[in-house]
């Protein structure tokens, strides 16, 4: 039996750049951008003597760790590169939390980062390097779900469109966001269609962005902030392809349900409807998020669509979820979508959140899904 | 000596459901019930067409007791590189087996059915799968394009207890310019339309059934069904008067519905002609083209029944929306982004994948049973580790499972339908969808799998396997549902 990590680790400084299609920066300009703003909310004066680690998440790299430790001066100590699909930021993050909580280091800079937007890619890529698995989309891989669970529950694309027009919504009330455009439920229905049942709507843009977190031990902690956030649980769980799985059901994630097994574990919640306040979930497509309702255990299964149209999920709801408007809004730098989440968790956990806060949250989650989809990452935050 | 019977024992055919009202080309209003020629979509080849064919020929058949395959086409997707052992391995048959192209003629099917006939004479335990199959490409909007069309026959040759014996035949051959495509031509070249009947057409049959006829002491009133091509229905139909062949007793040539099919043409009657011939019938099976090659055969049973009847795949039928989805289909139009350059698939991961890519050949794990698709080592259901049996897909029938349509993917006629299928035996695959409307999806659909061209990446063609439904019904008149 292993101690776990729970609560021997704590976040002290976030930053964030804003999100958008930043042509006119580089990956250093958002990095310098995401962790300077992080160094000031830790209040570290002299980063280049204070850093001890640096642990990059980035699924499109230029120049991988080097990138990071150039633009930031932080050499002659380690930084290392974590890789996971969409969950490379909680991914990241996690690695930077062992580090830590196994005594390695102090004090670990977390960036996530990623510059899709110099690939000059607008929609889905094209790829014809195989002839097996195609079309190979993200919009195709996570709509797979749609036509089984629609015919098993009587759920629609309505009930899709409800979470795009929630998360735009919350977008606007976020200063980082990349879209403030509220949007109806029409708009969605009407939009062009991308991948059946997702419309442009449905979809979260690609995006530039860079997000970080500054990370110490628990003791250590308030050295730097009086209200530190402590982290009780960070997981991450592969599951088969579910194109090739033979027990698939097409209902359900799998990564998202092992992962929230674990991380329920770690943080010793039992009733994770009640315990957790707020969430970040994944919503590359909209259907995303209406699964990982279910999926993470906050509803029955198949229930989402009374859920949606009850506004459980909205910001004024019991559990809101993508407060800052989600990868919708922002649109998703892979790497540094984990980050970003975790970014809007501490703030409003430390009730920094402004007209988009959530009032008396003491717990809350994030949640990343990526690949065919095969890998999730989960972390839950608490200042108690 | 006692005489082998050497002849056909099986045979499959396949028409495209793609259809191109011959009134679309020029623009004008297409009618209902109108004349077209079928096409090959724009997933579709020779070899596709081949496969297709000759999986209903073998319907049923052990696939292990064939032991060559004479391909006859004049639109091989290659110049160098066989298209029947590509064929041949889609069809998941034994390497150990003769494999031949047959091409550059018209004719090329007389002369693949000939010679598997004289091989299984030389060795009469053998099979031999004997497929024609041609997409030809006129200049568009071309005189000839309407009279053209795209099809596939395949025969099983054997000796013994065949359908239908290979008695006797005549070859004729002649060298002239009636129609020809040089080494660097992408369109078919044709001489004066008089020219090319008179002497490409009508000299060259006189010539070849002559020599029959002289040959075995019989006339043209000898023969029960004439099985005949030519270059359009009208000179068809002058050139078998003036041959003394009565119009009752010639197959229809099927113009106006699927046309002038090369290579494939006679073939594809021929297996029209055996779909209702009767025990005791005499066929007669001109094949011209660089002169011409004519087969008696001689009908011995009606015991066989096709998979799919030459009906059947004439009453599905579907209208393309436009002449321009035609151009896009064969690369034609200038506006659409050419994507067949770059890299494609490298050749080493097609070899190590072909089993499964070109064969679909799952894998079944002889501890727990569990199927897999694509293939691995490590069993998902009991982690037994290189425990795997090799089971074929393409001749089973499967269900979706779910399913998405991709409006992003390169096709003439977007969406894409593309989705989890779940085959009779478990297995579970990832395919797309074909000849298929979004209309008709729902899940637990009922569907096969057919060999398709999935595109050209690396300036080749890149085959893999698509799900089609099982019951799909089209409007009969081949027009397209509202959009």
């Amino acid at each position: 039996m292993t101690d776990g990590i729970r609560d021997k680790v704590a976040i002290v400084g976030v930053g964030c750049c804003k999100f958008g299609e930043n042509w006119h920066q580089g990956p250093e300009d958002m990095i310098v951008e995401a962790a300077y703003e992080a160094y000031a909310d830790a209040g570290l004066e002299n980063p280049q003597q204070q850093v001890d680690a640096v642990v990059c998440g980035s699924v499109y790299p230029s120049r991988g760790t080097a990138e990071v430790a150039e633009s930031l001066k932080l050499f002659e100590r380690p930084v290392s590169l974590v890789q996971n699909y969409c969950a490379t930021g909680t991914d990241a993050f996690r690695y930077g939390v062992a580090l830590v909580a196994a005594g390695m280091h102090d004090t670990v800079l977390v960036v996530g980062y990623d510059k899709p937007k110099d690939r000059g890619v607008s929609g889905p890529s094209i790829h014809m390097n195989t002839a097996r698995g195609l079309p190979m989309t993200p919009a195709g891989w996570f709509s797979l779900c749609c036509a089984r669970y629609f015919e098993t529950y009587g759920a629609g694309r309505e009930d899709l469109a409800r979470i795009a027009v929630k998360n735009h919504h919350n977008g606007t009330l976020a200063p980082k966001s990349m879209l403030k455009k509220e949007i109806t439920v029409e708009e969605v229905m009407n939009a062009r269609m991308i991948s059946w049942p997702f419309t442009l709507y449905d979809c979260a843009a690609q995006s530039d962005g860079a997000a970080a977190a500054i990370i110490t031990r628990a003791s250590l902690a308030k050295n730097f902030r009086d209200d530190p956030v402590y982290v009780k649980g960070v997981s991450i769980a592969l599951s088969a392809n579910p194109q090739s799985d033979p027990t698939f059901d097409f209902l359900s994630w799998k990564p998202t349900v092992a992962a929230a097994n674990d991380v329920y574990k770690q943080a010793g919640i039992a009733n994770p409807a009640k315990e957790i306040h707020l969430a970040q979930v994944h919503d590359c497509f909209t259907m995303t998020e209406l699964l990982t309702y279910e999926d993470l255990g906050f509803i029955a299964k198949g229930s989402a669509r009374e859920h949606i149209a009850s506004g459980t999920f909205e910001l004024g709801g019991e559990l809101p979820v993508n407060t800052d408007g989600g990868l919708k809004t922002f649109g998703h730098p892979t790497g540094a979508t984990g980050v970003r989440m975790i970014y809007e968790n501490v703030l409003q956990l430390q009730g920094r959140a402004g007209p988009r806060q959530v009032r008396g949250a003491t717990m809350a989650l994030s949640h990343n899904l990526g690949g065919a989809p095969q890998t999730c990452g989960l972390a839950i935050l608490g200042i108690e | 000596m006692s005489e082998h019977r050497v002849g056909i024992v099986a045979y499959g055919s396949y028409i495209p459901s793609t259809r191109l009202p011959l009134a679309m080309i020029h623009g004008s209003r297409v009618k209902e019930g109108g004349p077209e020629k079928a096409v090959a979509g724009y997933d579709e080849d020779s070899i596709t067409m081949a496969v297709a064919a000759a999986a209903d020929c073998l319907h049923g058949l052990d696939r292990r007791t064939v032991d060559g395959v004479y391909f006859a086409t004049t639109t091989s997707p290659f110049r160098e590189k066989q298209a029947a052992a590509f064929i041949a391995k889609a069809l998941d048959l034994r390497s150990d087996i003769a494999t031949n192209d047959f091409s550059g003629t018209l004719r090329a099917g007389a002369g693949a059915l000939l010679a598997a006939v004289h091989a299984v004479k030389a060795e009469p335990d053998r099979q031999i799968l004997v497929i024609a199959a041609d997409a030809r490409l006129a200049a568009p909007r071309s005189s000839i394009e309407s009279n053209l069309g795209d099809a596939a026959a395949a025969f099983l040759v054997a000796s013994g207890a065949v359908l239908a014996s290979v008695r006797d035949s005549f070859s004729h051959a002649d060298e002239l310019y009636d129609v020809w495509r040089a080494d660097h031509d992408t369109y078919l070249h044709t001489w004066e339309e008089r020219f090319n009947v008179t002497h490409g057409y009508e000299d060259n049959l006189k010539a070849a059934c002559r020599g029959l006829f002289d040959k075995t002491g019989t006339e043209a009133g000898h023969y029960s069904r004439v099985v005949l091509g030519g270059p359009d229905g009208k000179s068809l139909a002058q050139t078998a008067k003036k041959l003394g062949f009565s119009r009752e007793r010639l197959q229809d040539a099927l113009f106006g519905k699927v046309g002038n099919c090369g290579a494939a043409f006679t073939p594809l009657l021929l297996v029209a002609a055996l779909e209702v011939a009767q025990p005791g019938d005499t066929l007669l099976a001109a094949f011209y083209g660089d002169g011409a090659e004519v087969m008696a055969i001689d009908v011995l049973a009606s015991s066989f029944t096709p998979q799919h009847s030459i009906a059947w795949y004439l009453a599905r039928g579907k209208a393309l929306r436009s002449y321009d989805s035609y151009l896009k289909s064969r690369h034609l139009d200038a506006g659409e982004h050419d994507r067949r350059g770059g890299e494609g698939v490298p050749a080493t991961i097609h070899y190590r994948e072909r089993d499964t890519d070109i064969s679909f050949l799952a894998q079944r794990c002889t501890q727990c049973g569990t199927m897999h698709f694509p293939a691995c080592r490590v069993c998902y259901g009991c982690y037994a580790k290189d425990q795997f049996e090799s089971v074929r897909l393409s001749d089973k029938q499967g269900r979706v499972m779910s399913y998405s349509f991709d409006y992003f993917f390169p096709t003439p006629e977007p969406p894409v339908i593309v989705g989890m299928c779940e085959v009779e035996n478990g297995t579970r695959v990832y395919v797309q969808m074909t000849d298929a409307s979004t209309d008709l999806l729902r899940c637990d659909l009922p569907v096969e799998f057919v060999f398709r061209k999935i595109h050209d990446a690396g300036n080749k063609p890149n085959y893999f396997w698509k799900s089609r439904p099982l019951d799909a019904t089209h409007d009969e008149t081949g027009t397209e549902a509202a959009a």
